[in-house]
């Protein structure tokens, strides 16, 4: 060691004393205990890197990526969405940013009353008692709640109806080989049985469509099974809270709203559940309690801490309801901050723009000769687009005009997504995109 | 900290929900002036919500309080033992923030994400380096999800052997994380516990008595969380391979070895890394992190799906192994993280790297020799990254537990290390400085906590009092326990 770097103080007189007052020679001999034979090997690294000269490579990287101008109509699980500015400006705050899960209560205030307004604020948008202080994303969430459901009920086989994210459905596969749950994938709630653990539907369903929760659940409860709700969060600023509608666990997304995509994460899953599954639940779980006594005669005040952590790894170890431990706390963060940014209003407005911005997309997209948008009901944001071409033509079609089209669905069995794309418009979709994609698509069906 | 609220204020009364007032609002929202179209039927529809109702500066206003009563690392010294704390270079928020990576959405084309794929490409072949262990996947959101991936990918390969239904127990020191148990038995597993001896390393006599064809595998935190290496794991390793099982390495202390010993050489068959530790990626107090799984060629084809792939034309895309176990998320991992975990890698080099891992052994034995005959230690040899005190002199002499010693660290400025773990030592007080404190923090940590230690024989009280500076007192955690109140209710009329 000689020259210093940034991120390391000591200076080679400040390692000769330690050294020193250590009584040891050379900072090598700490290391004695590591086998000889195997201490020191080969490793091939890049060269380090100035901070210059890492943010001009790295820029350069970040823009060998398709440029963010680019108009893009995917959603299928990442939606783009109008984010307030004090979000990024809150959650950059680096006493959040820079803090370890809160294990001492009087010096994390921040982080736990935060996890308890994220916990109302998920408790309201879902219609559920009791939420966790979020999980990895929604398909682990989805899948722990599987697990949950399985030990709740003493079923060992689980029921997912489709269209279910295919993603979605791979984790809970996933996680299933643990407890070694049999996964059933089905076409028609009518298919659940008294094997089932639970139902779980996706809301709206991954092509889009927004279900009617309530029959759904009936179906379930029939049976003795759970009902599972995987929602979009910020659908919910509209459609009925699947609470209301009859889940006993609910999952959703919450990474959007938080604030970008980034290639898919860091994520956020969010989980709630009925009060009668709490000592159930897998995640950390924050409480509301009060100072105790102090003794000077003062009125003791409110704060928050991890609780009921007796169902946690660190404790219980083996018999734990989850083994997880870090999460996705400070995007957490964001997410409440953002949706107390919009309020009870603003939610709905937003929610009420995407419908309309989406739907008026897509009536636009029906006039134009040799497309088609079928469709399978009510639905939010997501819609199906067959056009002149085969949907991979059609796709390619686009993308040659610099387009990035919805997603590839064509090979799903739902008669629907026949040779479809799967388009989304959201209210933060750029005007100028969509005329970009109409005039695209009516050059495409011109010349088929 | 700094707290410029009324002195009497109950803060925490108050959610964002109990103040503001009916129609106010943080952001607005653009109208829509094009066709309507009908919403749905009422019945699918919410009729109600309850969220809050302030405006921007209020909201702004709250959480900026709120974030005045939190500690992180760039308020001072923050020892919290086995958590790996140090310091967050910026630089590697502002490249995860440019907007050419922060915007991309998932599902896009590979062809179009060169530039991210190709950043992570260079993280994955660093983590194979770092590790000895050739094949990686970047999935897991977390170490627990790495170490859960890492499980599942030994029990898919004794499936393929023909032996997963006889070989239902993994072996787990009592001194490992708690999420290694818990991940084992997530997985399906039994778990043997296997005793430390008086060295703290392994019991070898222990391991040898269990190691049967009932085995499936063995985890090992390699340093172990006494902050000691773990003397002859190679043998240990042989014998576990002799018997038909694997072994696996909890990355979560590499910061002690990085540049320095490979788990791969060691005979390690998979291992997953924390690199919201040490790889510098801050902990927004409890995540996002990342827990990438690295492990042998034997192991390579169960590896969580998405891999990355080179083709012959250079693009980088992402795959599923032959074998896989499957996803681990609806996506490709938090690559947020990895961004910045490759920033930091390439800003160390191997040289900066052996640098990290080199003065924070350093550390943690300077702050070794500075407390040493203040407080216990069960274990007094030279120690890695961390190093394991008892407060059972205090407890035992003074009436003043670990608990109230930890409290007291909070008024002296610092965030108090990890108490209470490993469950092997008694009133444990594990500590890990890094290395990226600098020598006269250290010695102001040794010295609070001499001060505390010669306060716990004089004034007691003072101890179980503590903390008296910090924005709010002792919480009475089993109220909350045993009443839960776990949301925002409106007040009753």
């Amino acid at each position: 060691m000689s020259s210093p770097h940034p991120y390391i103080p000591a200076t080679d007189a400040d390692r000769a004393l330690m050294l020193e007052r250590i009584g040891v020679e050379t900072l090598d001999s700490l290391f004695h205990d590591l086998p000889a034979s195997r201490r020191d090997p080969a490793i091939s690294l890049p060269p380090a890197l100035t901070e210059p000269e890492l943010i001009a490579l790295l820029s350069e990287r970040a823009t060998e990526n398709a440029a963010p101008s680019r108009p893009s109509f995917l959603g299928a699980g990442a939606y783009r969405r109008s984010v307030s500015s004090i979000v990024a400006h809150l959650t950059s705050r680096s006493e959040f940013v820079t803090a370890y899960t809160p294990y001492q209560p009087e010096i994390s205030q921040g982080t736990l009353q935060s996890g308890f307004e994220f916990q109302s604020v998920v408790c309201e948008l879902t219609g559920m008692d009791v939420a966790n202080v979020g999980l990895y994303d929604v398909a682990s969430a989805t899948a722990e709640a599987c697990l949950m459901a399985a030990r709740a009920t003493k079923r060992e086989a689980v029921a997912l109806l489709e269209p279910m994210h295919p993603g979605a459905i791979d984790v809970v596969q996933t996680y299933a080989r643990g407890p070694a749950l049999r996964l059933d994938v089905l076409d028609s709630p009518e298919f659940v049985s008294e094997a089932h653990a639970c139902l779980v539907v996706q809301q709206p369903d991954f092509l889009g469509t927004i279900r009617d929760l309530a029959p759904l659940a009936d179906a379930a409860h029939a049976r003795g099974a759970l009902l599972v709700v995987v929602a979009d969060p910020f659908a919910l600023g509209l459609l009925r809270a699947p609470g209301d509608a009859g889940a006993d666990i609910v999952t959703g997304e919450g990474r959007d709203l938080a604030g970008g995509a980034a290639y898919g994460g860091p994520s956020l899953g969010l989980f709630a559940a009925r009060s009668q599954f709490l000592r159930q639940m897998p995640g950390r779980i924050v409480g509301r309690t009060r100072e105790v006594e102090a003794g000077d005669g003062r009125e003791p005040r409110t704060g928050y801490v991890l609780t009921l952590q007796a169902r946690e790894q660190f404790i219980r170890r083996e018999r734990a309801t989850s083994n997880i431990s870090t999460a996705q706390a400070l995007i957490a963060l964001a997410f409440t901050i953002a949706v107390q940014a919009l309020g009870p209003q603003g939610l709905r407005e937003s929610a009420e723009l995407c419908y309309q911005r989406a739907h008026d997309a897509a009536r636009r997209i029906a006039a134009i000769p040799g497309f088609d948008v079928p469709e399978r009901g009510p639905w939010f944001q997501e819609f199906l687009v067959r056009g002149p071409l085969a949907a991979p033509q059609l796709a390619a079609e686009s993308s040659a005009r610099g387009i990035t089209p919805g997603l590839d669905v064509s090979d799903r069995q739902e008669p629907e997504a026949d040779e479809a794309l799967l388009f989304c418009v959201t209210e933060a979709t750029p005007d100028s995109h969509v005329n970009a994609l109409i005039d695209a698509l009516a050059e495409i069906g011109a010349e088929a | 900290m700094t707290d410029y609220r009324p002195a009497g204020e109950d803060f925490g009364a108050r959610l964002s929900f109990d103040r503001g007032e009916p129609g106010r609002r943080a952001v607005d929202v653009p109208c829509w002036s094009g066709d309507e179209s009908p919403l749905p039927d009422a019945h699918l529809l919410r009729d109600s919500l309850r969220l809050p109702e302030l405006s921007q500066g209020e909201l702004v206003r709250y959480y900026t309080a709120l974030s005045t009563r939190n500690y992180g690392i760039d308020s001072g010294t923050y020892p919290l033992g086995s958590c790996t704390m140090k310091f967050n270079p910026k630089v590697n928020d502002l490249i995860a923030s440019l907007q050419g990576f922060a915007e991309a959405h998932p599902l896009a084309p590979e062809e179009d994400m060169q530039g991210t794929l190709r950043t992570l490409l260079e993280l994955r072949d660093g983590l194979a380096e770092i590790t000895g262990l050739p094949a990686v996947s970047l999935a897991p959101a977390a170490g627990a999800q790495g170490e859960f991936a890492g499980v599942l990918m030994i029990m898919a390969a004794l499936q393929d052997r023909g032996e997963l239904a006889q070989r239902r127990r993994i072996l787990v020191p009592d001194s490992a994380h708690g999420t290694n148990p818990a991940t084992a038995a997530m997985a399906g597993f039994q778990v043997t516990q296997i005793p430390t001896a008086a060295d703290g390393s392994l019991d070898r006599d222990t391991i040898e008595r269990e190691l049967d064809e009932t085995v499936a595998a063995v985890m090992v935190t390699v340093p172990n969380t006494l902050g000691l290496w773990e003397r002859g794991i190679e043998e240990v390793a042989e014998l576990i391979h002799e018997a038909g099982a694997y072994l696996y390495a909890d990355g979560a202390n590499l910061n002690a070895i990085m540049g320095r010993i490979r788990y791969g050489d060691l005979g390690f068959d998979v291992a997953h890394l924390n690199l919201h530790k040490s790889f510098s990626t801050p902990h927004g107090g409890g995540g996002p992190g990342a827990g990438p799984v690295c492990c042998s060629e034997e192991l390579a084809p169960y590896l969580p799906t998405p891999i990355l792939e080179q083709g012959d034309d250079g693009v980088v895309r992402l795959a599923a192994p032959e074998r896989s176990i499957g996803r681990m998320q609806q996506f490709h991992g938090n690559v947020g993280v990895l961004l910045r975990a490759t920033a930091y890698m390439r800003a160390l080099g191997l040289d900066g790297l052996r640098s990290v891992s080199g003065q924070a052994v350093l550390n943690a034995n300077y702050l070794r020799v500075l407390l040493h005959g203040w407080y216990d230690l069960p274990y007094d040899r030279p120690v890695l990254h961390e190093v394991v005190f008892s407060g059972s002199r205090q407890r035992r002499e003074h009436g003043v537990r670990t608990y109230d010693i930890a409290k007291r660290l909070i008024d002296h400025g610092f965030h108090p290390p990890t108490v209470y773990f490993p469950l092997i030592v008694e009133e444990a007080l594990m500590i890990e400085p890094t290395e990226t404190e600098p020598p006269e923090a250290i010695e102001a940590l040794a010295n609070a906590l001499i001060a505390i230690a010669k306060e716990s024989a004089e004034d007691p009280a003072a101890l179980h009092a503590a903390p008296t500076t910090a924005p709010i007192g002792r919480l009475d955690e089993t109220a909350a326990a045993r009443r839960p109140v776990l949301r925002w209710q409106p007040p009753s009329p």
